[in-house]
């Protein structure tokens, strides 16, 4: 291969991997955007204690890969339904703004409650045997593989459960109508608490992922991971699955090729600029339209 | 009621200079970064500041004219936060009101800071702050009043790590990838660049990123198309074990090389046998240390079980020089101190010898070169001015 070649093929294979991580936890804030309309800013911190979980399992429990995830989705999923029950459900009938302070006050509790436990960064230990290919000039790890990979199967299962299955046409029944959804027989908390539970699971597997491939933790790690996973749900439209893995994709491939392609210095301010043009075009996000069904 | 309110005001002020005068301990403070991305310099800094201030007051205090003062510490966290820095050293002049301050450490809280110290008329001697823009003034680009270091400053460090990777490691093509939001990394990059180039090398790469990045595959893959002889990553030792284990990940082989922000315990857990073999430049090695020194080393790892780092050793430097200037100005002034501390003769420290020239903040002092072997640091060479 020419090098011009080795050296595209490379970048895009670092694109898909950080594509991949925004997508795991874009697919959490649309979820929840699509069944309550309410951005919930403490899910990127949800997904900083995923990854802290995993380096508890796999420190303390001395857990091998698939367990650590397994448990970790879990205490996620756990954390997810506690949050909604004491923090949102409260505020349910309050204006949106108040759901949205508390959820940013939620975020803040959980950075500094780790923090209290944990001030130092964590070096989270290798999980899996991390084998490298070199594929004429451009390397490719094993642990990319499994992180693309598992990022698109948990979307099409996510997909599935939303469009195809009884809880996800509960699911997308209370984001059409929540005063008279209920009076048909659907459990609207129950629901709202899977929904979070689902959410919050995606962003623990997205934070075992993440300490895999990254694996220095630090009770801050979840803040501008979150915002730009934020920003692929916006971007692809909000609400929409299919678009947040766009949306994450579009943004981690553009953040990737700007550095790729450009001084690097360049790169947020290439990449947000690209994507506020991309809002400007198509204000509801690619996937988006006004009034759509939500979820 | 209204007559007597402010009477009872005088009166419990009156009280408080009182109790002030028969409590006769002297304040200084201490700004570190005790949470935030670095809380191992701020404990390493925290540490060395209680040690130093201990050893004084267990010899009955400081002797500040003809009589002997104990001291009080107060210590400040900035939270690793530029704003909060700033904060903390407002605070410990204005509600506190310190002698002096000891810190911040690291350049972009130190910075800040300084500016606070500068307008109050406060001396703040930084330990391990080494960018430039500490000890000048941003507007006139003359030296600070009020603010001293303790530790070299980039443009030497930098021209050491350049002719390192030049001289010891034979590079002719060099990358650096640092983080372009961070004073430190910024300063001390475009030093290594222009002394590099200088020595007749080529910087093939000159790759940026922002604090907080986990991901440097794009920067990295760029920097393996450049074919570099060497990486130089003057960045903090909490991000360096990631950006070696990826660059090692795309097959970079080359040896890595960084400054004195690498020189932390944490380095080593975080970053494990990754980092074997690997050089960096920093103030100086427990294994070298100056017979001065030994005192130092034996207590401060009898008292907290481990050897002290750069910023421990600089910190209690930076308290020997304060406490130095105080008995030479002989009164508790912030003038006096200030103008003892420019004039101060030179100084024997744990970090070796160093001495303030005249109309300058920044000390003259020598730098070591460590290696990473089998999970510790070893003492490689030296470089002086």
């Amino acid at each position: 291969m020419s090098e011009a070649l080795v050296y595209w093929l490379q970048q895009v294979l670092n694109a898909l991997q950080l594509g991949s991580i925004y997508a795991l936890i874009a697919l959490g804030y649309t979820l929840v955007y699509g069944i309550l309309t309410m951005i919930n800013f403490a899910h990127g911190d949800v997904f900083m204690v995923g990854a802290f979980f995993c380096f508890l399992s796999a420190v303390y429990l001395g857990l091998p890969f698939v367990p650590t995830l397994l448990l970790t989705i879990l205490g996620t999923a756990l954390l997810g339904v506690l949050i909604e029950r004491l923090a949102y459900k409260p505020l349910r009938h309050a204006p949106r703004v108040s759901a949205v302070i508390t959820a940013l006050g939620v975020g803040l509790f959980l950075e500094n409650f780790t923090l209290a436990l944990a001030p130092y960064p964590k070096n989270v230990p290798a999980l899996l045997d991390n084998v490298t290919w070199d594929l004429g000039g451009v390397s490719l790890s094993s642990l990319q593989v499994i992180i693309i990979f598992l990022s698109l199967g948990l979307m099409l299962v996510l997909d599935h459960v939303v469009h195809r299955t009884p809880v996800g046409m509960a699911m997308r029944a209370i984001s059409w109508d929540r005063t008279f959804v209920p009076l048909m027989g659907v459990p609207v908390n129950t629901i709202i608490s899977v929904t979070f539970a689902i959410g919050a699971g995606l962003a623990g597997a997205a934070g075992t992922m993440y300490a895999l491939a990254y694996p220095v933790i630090d009770p801050y790690m979840g803040i501008m991971v979150g915002w730009k996973a934020f920003i692929s749900a916006v971007v692809g439209g909000i609400g929409n699955i299919r678009g947040a893995m766009i949306g994450a994709f579009l943004l981690g491939g553009v953040e990737i090729m700007v550095t790729a392609f450009f001084p690097s210095t360049y790169r947020d301010f290439v990449a947000f600029t690209l994507l506020l043009l991309l809002i400007l075009v198509r204000p509801y996000g690619i996937l988006g339209q006004p009034r759509t069904q939500k979820v | 009621m209204t007559r007597t309110f402010p009477l009872l005001l005088t009166l419990l002020a009156a009280l408080g200079t009182a109790s002030c005068d028969s409590d006769r301990s002297l304040k200084l403070g201490v700004i570190a970064e005790l949470t935030g991305d670095m809380p191992a310099v701020g404990a390493s800094c925290r540490n060395a500041a209680q040690m130093a201030v201990a050893e004084v007051n267990a010899a009955g205090g400081l002797e500040i004219g003809a009589e002997r003062v104990k001291l009080k510490l107060v210590v400040e966290d900035n939270a690793g936060k530029a704003d909060q820095s700033a904060v903390a050293a407002q605070k410990l002049i204005t509600q506190d009101e310190v002698l002096a301050i000891v810190g911040p450490n690291a350049s972009r809280y130190a910075i800040p800071a300084a500016e606070v110290a500068e307008s109050a008329g406060t001396v703040l001697v930084t330990p391990w702050s080494t960018n430039p823009k500490t000890t000048v003034d941003g507007v006139t680009g003359k030296p600070k009043k009020y603010v001293f270091r303790a530790c070299f400053v980039d443009p030497f460090q930098g021209g050491v790590l350049a002719r390192f990777a030049h001289e010891n490691l034979k590079a002719a093509r060099a990358a650096v990838l640092y983080d372009v939001a961070s004073d430190y990394n910024k300063g001390i990059a475009e030093v290594f660049r222009e002394s590099f180039e200088r020595l007749g090398g080529k910087v093939v790469a000159f790759e940026t990123y922002t604090t907080g990045d986990k991901d440097f595959s794009a920067q990295l893959t760029k920097i393996k198309d450049a074919k570099p002889q060497v990486v130089f990553l003057p960045n903090y030792y909490s991000e360096v074990p990631l950006q070696v284990q990826q660059a090692k990940r795309l097959g970079i082989d080359v040896p890595f090389i960084g400054s004195d922000s690498w020189g932390s315990d944490e380095l080593l857990k975080l970053g494990g046998a990754d980092m074997n073999g690997y050089f960096f430049s920093t103030h100086y090695s427990a294994d070298n240390a100056a017979p001065a020194a030994k005192k130092f080393l034996q207590d401060y790892e009898a008292t907290y079980g481990a050897k002290p780092d750069d910023v421990a050793a600089l910190t209690y430097d930076a308290f020997g020089l304060l406490f130095g200037a105080i008995r030479t100005a002989g009164k508790a002034d912030r003038e006096a101190v200030r103008a003892a501390l420019s004039t101060l003769a030179e100084y024997r420290g744990v970090t070796g010898d160093l001495q303030f020239r005249a109309d300058s903040r920044d000390p003259v002092k020598s730098a070591v070169i460590l290696q990473i072997r089998e999970g510790r640091f070893h003492y490689f060479t030296n470089a002086s001015p």
